[in-house]
């Protein structure tokens, strides 16, 4: 069963197996091959933390904050092809943003703009946006007052 | 390499199954000569398929697949003995064909002890004996598993169920053409089979059930397989199930020496080449097929995702689960930690698996593994590997 596949951002072609394959849109599959903003940040201004209790799964969001502005942003986690795919698309649309802004990040708005997710995959979404929201109070807590 | 889920037909079942949709389309109660050459087919292939698990041929009832035969054997032995005893036992690692026909029997007053495994999942025969009591009328027994592919003492069981006097079922679906099952001295009063294990057509199956063993049909109808199962017979089915029957029961040993040495062989590959990395299920009595792998700090669906993208299919668990987000009964009856069981890996053999294969899949799965793992948070404990 060992075949070569020309392209890998291509959806798979339906196979005999029963497999995950075809549950996911080609955008989550391109986050979740060639994941964005993945690593940690060593020097981070704060650390954020999510896990699913469910699964076992979790992320952890590192942020490097200047001028009240997200400058940076990076992930690591352990879990499925959705809490991958979008913990690297919340990075995305969290860099640049202040903090406040990215603080109204929702998982239905990552969610959507994968292309949509399974709808047993969706808590997966929950993970990335929980884990900046509590990135952002270790902001708080660490940095003003 | 998803083998354990399904397998594809073998162009020789195709061929003996192509006369019997237009040439001998023949319903077998039917008297005239189109109907007799369907029946003699149905005879026929009772009888191949009798004899791969050293069965009477009026001891085979043709069924819908696994999943009918599980619930025929255990609601039809449950319902035709409650008078007897209301009290079945079974393990915790059964297929969800007999664990949730299990759970429907509790809901209609039965008891159940589901018993436990240990850290390969096999089950204890003593605890199969410590849990009889004078209501225990059916004993059920997976003969391996579809997950781990850990094979049970059958016979042992056997003997208890028989000094007991208490029916014995096996649910025989990951074996039957596999591995050498003799209903007679394993004293087995109901057997499971399925077709599509086996390179066999999907949607079809058998129960054996021992000659004076009563079971309640679950269907009302007619007359057909020895009352037990009404319905106008899938003749075509039948014939390729037991064309399939027939060539694995042939080349079983062959087949079976040749799977266990690629399994062997890939087993030993990854566990020398990925740190962080065990089999699950037992080391020497599982099937010939199986291969289950546990990685540190690797979630199970990602990487079947990764290895999709270099052409290999796999599953995670069994692929009964794999839209369900919770971890595999099975892994967690082994091992109660849920991070570990999520990250599993299943890898199962067949036919046209080749040597090749083997080597082409050794070199993918520690990529894989470290494609994932470059996405992994350090966590003490969770996602480190002990040296
Ligand atoms: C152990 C076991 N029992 C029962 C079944 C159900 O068989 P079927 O798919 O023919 O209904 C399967 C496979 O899916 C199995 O692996
Ligand atoms: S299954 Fe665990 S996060 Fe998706």
């Amino acid at each position: 069963m060992a075949k070569e596949k020309k392209s890998g951002s291509k959806k798979p072609e339906v196979k005999q197996s029963v497999t995950n394959s075809g549950i996911y849109t080609d955008e989550v599959m391109d986050h979740f091959m060639h994941p964005h903003n993945l690593g940690e940040i060593k020097d981070a201004d704060a650390v954020g933390e999510a896990g699913n209790p469910v699964c076992g799964d979790i992320v952890y969001l590192y942020l490097k904050v200047k001028d009240n502005k997200i400058k940076d942003i990076k992930f690591k986690t352990l879990g499925c092809a959705a809490a991958i795919a979008t913990s690297s698309m919340v990075t995305d649309i969290a860099k640049g943003k202040t903090i406040e802004e990215a603080l109204k990040i929702t998982n239905n708005e990552v969610a959507e703009e994968l292309g949509g997710l399974p709808s047993i995959k969706m808590h997966c979404s929950v993970l990335a946006q929980q884990a900046l929201k509590n990135a952002i109070e270790d902001y708080y807590k660490k940095h003003l007052k | 390499m998803d083998y354990a889920a399904t397998s594809p037909v073998r162009s020789e079942v195709v061929k003996a199954m192509l006369p019997y949709f237009s040439q001998e389309f023949g319903n077998a109660s039917s008297l005239h000569s189109y109907g007799q050459a369907a029946s003699a087919a149905l005879r026929q292939s009772r009888e191949v398929i009798a004899k791969v698990v050293n069965a009477d041929s009026n001891e085979i009832i043709f069924t819908s697949g696994g999943t009918e035969s599980d619930n025929l054997a255990i609601k039809g032995a449950a319902y035709a003995n409650r008078e007897k005893g209301n009290h079945l036992i079974t393990s915790s690692i059964e297929h969800p064909a007999v664990l949730n026909t299990m759970k429907q029997l509790e809901k209609e007053g039965f008891k159940v002890t589901y018993l436990p495994v240990d850290r390969f999942g096999s089950v204890n025969p003593k605890d199969v004996e410590k849990a009889i009591t004078s209501k225990t009328i059916l004993i059920s027994i997976m003969h391996a598993n579809n997950e781990i592919g850990t094979i049970q003492p059958i016979k042992e069981i056997g003997e208890i169920a028989k000094k007991h006097g208490i029916l014995f079922h096996v649910d025989a679906v990951q074996t039957f053409g596999k591995l050498s099952i003799d209903v007679k001295t394993m004293n087995i009063d109901l057997l499971s089979a399925s077709s599509h294990k086996i390179c066999g057509p999907k949607g079809i199956g058998m129960l054996f059930v021992k000659k004076g063993v009563q079971i309640k049909p679950l269907f009302d109808g007619g007359a057909q397989e020895f009352h037990k199962r009404p319905g106008t017979e899938n003749v075509s089915s039948i014939v390729g199930f037991a064309k399939a029957a027939e060539l694995a029961h042939k080349e079983m040993k062959k087949e079976s020496a040749r799977l266990t040495r690629l399994r062997d062989k890939l087993i030993k590959s990854v566990l020398s080449s990925v740190k962080g990395s065990r089999l699950n299920g037992h080391p020497v009595n599982r099937l010939p097929n199986n291969i289950n792998f546990g990685f540190v700090g690797v979630e199970g669906e990602a990487l079947l995702l990764v290895l999709d993208s270099m052409g290999i299919a796999v599953s995670t668990g069994s692929a009964c689960s794999s839209h369900d987000l919770t971890p595999s009964h099975v892994l967690l009856a082994i091992n109660p930690d849920p991070v570990k069981a999520h990250g599993s890996l299943r890898v199962t053999l067949g036919h046209e698996i080749k040597e090749s294969d083997i080597a082409y899949v050794a070199k993918a799965i520690p990529k894989a593994v470290e494609q994932i793992r470059k996405m992994t948070p350090r966590i003490e404990g969770v996602t480190t590997i002990d040296e």
